[in-house]
C-alpha cells in the first residue's frame, strides 16, 4: 500500500488525517512541522505528502518547495490542506510545486476521495 | 468508511486552550502602531488552527466565530490594517469568549449565545470600521453558502450530449506531481471518455527531456456531467495547461433560466451587513465586555484537570533510576544466595546503595508532579492589562522565576489567592499616575511577581511600588470596627496583619476590582490550607511586598517527630519556631485560661499534649522533664509540651479522612520506619481545641 507523510502542527488534525488514512490501509507517518517533515521524507521514500500550510518553524509551502528540489520527490504528489481558500495561497502553493489542495474543513470521506485522485 | 471523530475531540480541546493562551500572550505583547509580524503570525496561526480544527470536527459555531477573528488578523498580518488598542481589546475579548465556547462544548453545556453574538458583532464592527470595503463580504457565512449551492443544478441534460475538452499541458506539469493519466481516470468516472493524444510536438529522441510533457490531448466525455464537475477535475492543473471546454450540443440550445437567480443573490451579504451595523454600535461599549469576560473565564478555569503533561526528560531520569535499582537488587540477591560473613561489607555497601537509589527514585517521582509556576503566572499579564486599563493606571508587570517548579496541586490552588493579591496591589497599592508624579515616582507603577525556592519551600512574592500600608490608618480602622482594643500596643507587623482579619477592608469604597466579598482573610486561609503562610513587608510611600511561603509538595511534609508517652506525633516543621526547656517556676497559671509561660516579651499558652490527646503512661509530667515546642498557627503562638524530641524526617502524608474519619487537631497520618502509625498535628486546629 502507498506510504503517506501527514504533516500538521495541530495534533488533532494530524491524528484525524493519519487515522483516516491508516483505516483505509495506507502506510502513514506523521510529522509535526515542515522541518520534521523534511527530515522524515529524507529517511524514507513516501508516495504522497499531505501537509498543512500554516505551521511554525517551516510552513507547508516552503516544505513543498524544498521537497520538490530533492530528486526523490520531483514527481511525488503533494497535497496542501488549507483553510485559506483564497487564490493567493493556492497560487503560492502551486508555484512551490504542490500537486493539489484540500480546503478545510473536510471529512474523512472527502480526504480519502481526494487521495484516490493522486494515488492508486 | 466511518471514523469516530469524537476520539479527536479531547486533543482538539487541549490544542484550542494552548492556542488561545498563545494568542492571548501574543496580543498582550503587541505594540500599538508598529507591526511585529512574528507576533501577529503566532496569533494568526492560533486562530487559523482553531478554525480549521473546529470546522473539521463539526463545531461550526466555533469555526464561524474564529473565521471573523482570522479575517481581522489576516489584514493585520498583511499590513492592510493598523494594530490599534481597540482592535486588540476586541480580540482579547473574543479570545475569552472563544475559551468559554470551547469550555462549554467540552463540558457538554450550553454556549451563551448572547455573549457570542455580542463579541461577533464587536469583531464585525472592528472589521468594517476601518477595513477596505472589499472585505465586508466576508462576514455572513451562511449567505455565502447559499450562493454557492445554487448553480449546482443547471438543466443541461436534455440538450447536451457531453463535453469536448482540449487539454494542452505545459512542459513542466509533471513537476507538480500531477499526472494527466490520473485526470483521465477521474474523467472516465463521469461518463464515457475517448482520448486522442496529439504527439506532434514530441521532439527528437536526442532532444527529449523525459521529465517534460510534450503531449496534448483531445478528450470527449459523453454523459450527464456538468461543467462544474468536469472543471473541478482540472482544478489543480489550471495554470499549468491550456484548457478549453466546449459542450457537445445535440439539438436545441435552450437558454438557461437558473442564472439570473444566482446573480440576484450576490448583493445580499452587503445588505445584511448594512442592517447589522447600526444596531451593534449601541450595544457594545469597548472595555466592559472584556473585563466581565475575565471574571467568567476565571470561574471556568478553576476546574482542575486530572491529566498531567510531563517533560520527557523527567520520565527518562525515572527509567534510568529504575535501571539502577534493578542492578542493585540483582547484586544484593547474588550476595544473599551464598552468604558468608566475609561478604558483610559488600552487603552493607549494597544496602546503602539501595537506600540512595530509593531516595533518588522518590525524588524523581515527586519531580513528575512538579510544574513550572509559569502555569499560574502566565495569566497575570492579561489580568494586569485589563484592570490597569479599567482603572486608568499605568502599570508594568515583571515576572521573575517563572520556571520555578511546584507541585501540581499547589499550582492549581494558589491561583485564586494570587489573583486576589494582584488585584489588591493594582487597586489599592499602585497610585494614580498624577499622584505618583507628585510623589516624585515614575508614572508607571511596577508590580513584580517573583518565585524562588528557599530551603525546601517555594516563596512567591508580590511586590508593588505603590504607597505602602499606612500603619496608623489600619490601627484606627481596626479600633473603629472593634477588632482590636483601643489602647492595644501593636508592632508594625501586627498592625499589617490586621488586614487579614475577617471583616477588615481599608479601601474607602469597595470597587469591583477588589473586595468582591472575598477578603484577605480568605486569602490567608487558602494559603494556610496549602500548608503555607503569608507575611507582609511594607514601607509607607515606597510599596508593599506580600511574601507567600509554600511547601514544595502536598504529598510529603518535613516533620519533627515528638514523643508523648508511647505515641509519636509529627509536628510540621514550618510551624515550629523553637524548642526550649523551661522549669516549673516559669509557669503561670491563669484561672479559666490554663497555663502560660513567658518567652522573652510574650506570654504563650501551653498545651499539654498528653492531656489533649488523652495519652497514658506519659514520661514527663513536670516541665523540667519534657520539652516545650513553640509553634505558630494562624498567627497564634503557643507551646506544646511533649516528652522529648525525636528526629526530623520527611513523611508521606496519608489522609485520615479517607482511611478513618476527620479528627480535630490532626491533619493526617503517616507510617514510620518501624511500621507504626504516627499522627500529624494540625497546629491551628490544636489551638482551637485547647481553647475550648
Amino acid at each position: 500500500m502507498a506510504s503517506i507523510l501527514a504533516v500538521d502542527d495541530s495534533a488533532s488534525m494530524r491524528k484525524m488525517v493519519s487515522l483516516t488514512l491508516k483505516g483505509a490501509g495506507y502506510d502513514v507517518e506523521e510529522a509535526e512541522d515542515g522541518v520534521d517533515a523534511l527530515n522524515k521524507a529524507q529517511l524514507r521514500q513516501f508516495d504522497c505528502i499531505v501537509t498543512d500550510v500554516n505551521m511554525p518553524n517551516k510552513d507547508g509551502i516552503t516544505l513543498i518547495k524544498e521537497l520538490r528540489e530533492l530528486p526523490n520527490y520531483k514527481f511525488v504528489p503533494m497535497l496542501m490542506l488549507t483553510t485559506e481558500s483564497g487564490i493567493e495561497k493556492k497560487q503560492a502553493g502551486k508555484d512551490a510545486g504542490a500537486t493539489g489542495w484540500m480546503v478545510k474543513p473536510f471529512n474523512p470521506d472527502q480526504l480519502l476521495k481526494t487521495l484516490t485522485k493522486v494515488l492508486g | 468508511m466511518s471514523i469516530d471523530m469524537a476520539q479527536f475531540h479531547q486533543v482538539f480541546f487541549e490544542e484550542c486552550f494552548e492556542g488561545l493562551e498563545a494568542m492571548e500572550s501574543g496580543l498582550l505583547n503587541l505594540d500599538m502602531g508598529d507591526i511585529d509580524s512574528e507576533i501577529i503570525n503566532v496569533i494568526f496561526r492560533g486562530a487559523h488552527s482553531i478554525k480549521g480544527g473546529s470546522g473539521t470536527f463539526g463545531f461550526t459555531s466555533v469555526s464561524e466565530f474564529t473565521h471573523i477573528m482570522e479575517t481581522l488578523l489576516d489584514e493585520m498580518r498583511d499590513g492592510r490594517r493598523k494594530v490599534t488598542q481597540s482592535a486588540v481589546n476586541v480580540l482579547l475579548g473574543s479570545v475569552d469568549c472563544l475559551r468559554e465556547m470551547v469550555t462549554a462544548i467540552q463540558g457538554d453545556s450550553a454556549v451563551d449565545e448572547s455573549r457570542v453574538s455580542e463579541h461577533k458583532k464587536a469583531l464585525e464592527i472592528e472589521l468594517n470600521g476601518s477595513a477596505s470595503t472589499a472585505e465586508s463580504t466576508q462576514a455572513p457565512a451562511p449567505v455565502k453558502a447559499a450562493v454557492v449551492a445554487k448553480p449546482a443544478a443547471p438543466e443541461f441534460e436534455t440538450i447536451s450530449e457531453g463535453w469536448s475538452i482540449a487539454f494542452t499541458p505545459y512542459l513542466d506539469i509533471l513537476k507538480t506531481g500531477n499526472d494527466p493519466v490520473r485526470l483521465f481516470r477521474e474523467l472516465a468516472e463521469l461518463g464515457e471518455l475517448t482520448t486522442t493524444a496529439n504527439i506532434h510536438d514530441i521532439p527528437d529522441f536526442y532532444e527529449l527531456d523525459p521529465e517534460e510533457c510534450h503531449i496534448a490531448w483531445d478528450l470527449k466525455l459523453l454523459g450527464t456531467a456538468t461543467e462544474e464537475e468536469v472543471s473541478e477535475i482540472f482544478d489543480w492543473v489550471k495554470g499549468d495547461c491550456e484548457l478549453e471546454f466546449s459542450e457537445i450540443l445535440l439539438k436545441i440550445l435552450k437558454p438557461q433560466e437558473a442564472l439570473p437567480d444566482t446573480s440576484e443573490q450576490i448583493p445580499e451579504p452587503e445588505i445584511v451587513l448594512a442592517q447589522l451595523a447600526p444596531a451593534t454600535v449601541a450595544a457594545i461599549s469597548a472595555s466592559e465586555p472584556v473585563a466581565r469576560q475575565t471574571e467568567e473565564s476565571k470561574v471556568a478555569g478553576v476546574k482542575p484537570s486530572s491529566s498531567i503533561r510531563v517533560d520527557t526528560s523527567k520520565i527518562d531520569t525515572l527509567i534510568n533510576m529504575v535501571g539502577e535499582l534493578v542492578i542493585t537488587q540483582s547484586m544484593l540477591s547474588l550476595i544473599g544466595e551464598h552468604f558468608t560473613m566475609n561478604k558483610l561489607g559488600q552487603l552493607k555497601s549494597g544496602l546503602s546503595q539501595l537506600e540512595r537509589h530509593t531516595r533518588e527514585l522518590q525524588q524523581s517521582v515527586m519531580n513528575i508532579r512538579m510544574l513550572p509556576i509559569s502555569f499560574v503566572f502566565s495569566r497575570f499579564p492579561r489580568l494586569v492589562h485589563d484592570i490597569s486599563t479599567k482603572l486608568e493606571k499605568k502599570i508594568e508587570l515583571k515576572l521573575v522565576g517563572e520556571n520555578t517548579e511546584v507541585d501540581k496541586a499547589v499550582v492549581e490552588l494558589i491561583n485564586d489567592p494570587l489573583v486576589h493579591l494582584i488585584r489588591n496591589s493594582l487597586d489599592h497599592g499602585i497610585e494614580m499616575p498624577d499622584i505618583r508624579r507628585a510623589a516624585g515616582k515614575s508614572e508607571t507603577g511596577l508590580i513584580e511577581l517573583k518565585a524562588y525556592h528557599r530551603g525546601g519551600h517555594i516563596v512567591i512574592e508580590i511586590t508593588d511600588d505603590g504607597h505602602g500600608l499606612n500603619r496608623d490608618k489600619l490601627v484606627k480602622k481596626a479600633i473603629e470596627k472593634g477588632l482590636v482594643d483601643a489602647n492595644a500596643n501593636l508592632s508594625d507587623k501586627q498592625a499589617y496583619e490586621l488586614i487579614f482579619m475577617p471583616g477588615f477592608s481599608t479601601a474607602e469604597q469597595l470597587t469591583d476590582i477588589s473586595g468582591r466579598g472575598v477578603g484577605m482573610d480568605v486569602v490567608r486561609k487558602n494559603i494556610q490550607a496549602l500548608g503555607g503562610n503569608i507575611e507582609i513587608i511594607s514601607e509607607l510611600g515606597k510599596g508593599t511586598t506580600f511574601a507567600i511561603h509554600l511547601p514544595l509538595t502536598l504529598a510529603i511534609l518535613d516533620g519533627q517527630s515528638v514523643a508523648v508517652g508511647d505515641e509519636t506525633y509529627i509536628v510540621p516543621l514550618v510551624s515550629i519556631i523553637e524548642s526550649i526547656n523551661i522549669s516549673e517556676k516559669m509557669l503561670n497559671r491563669i484561672v479559666g485560661k490554663g497555663e502560660t509561660f513567658r518567652l522573652r516579651s510574650e506570654y504563650l499558652p501551653i498545651i499539654r499534649m498528653h492531656e489533649i490527646f488523652n495519652v497514658k503512661s506519659v514520661k514527663a509530667s513536670k516541665m523540667a522533664e519534657g520539652t516545650i515546642v513553640v509553634v505558630e498557627g494562624q498567627g497564634v503562638r503557643c507551646g506544646l509540651f511533649v516528652d522529648e524530641l525525636r528526629g526530623q524526617q520527611q513523611v508521606v502524608i496519608k489522609s485520615l479522612e479517607a482511611n478513618y474519619r476527620r479528627v480535630e487537631g490532626i491533619s493526617g497520618a503517616t507510617i514510620l520506619g518501624d511500621g507504626s502509625v504516627a499522627l500529624i498535628l494540625d497546629i491551628p486546629g490544636l489551638v482551637r481545641l485547647s481553647n475550648r
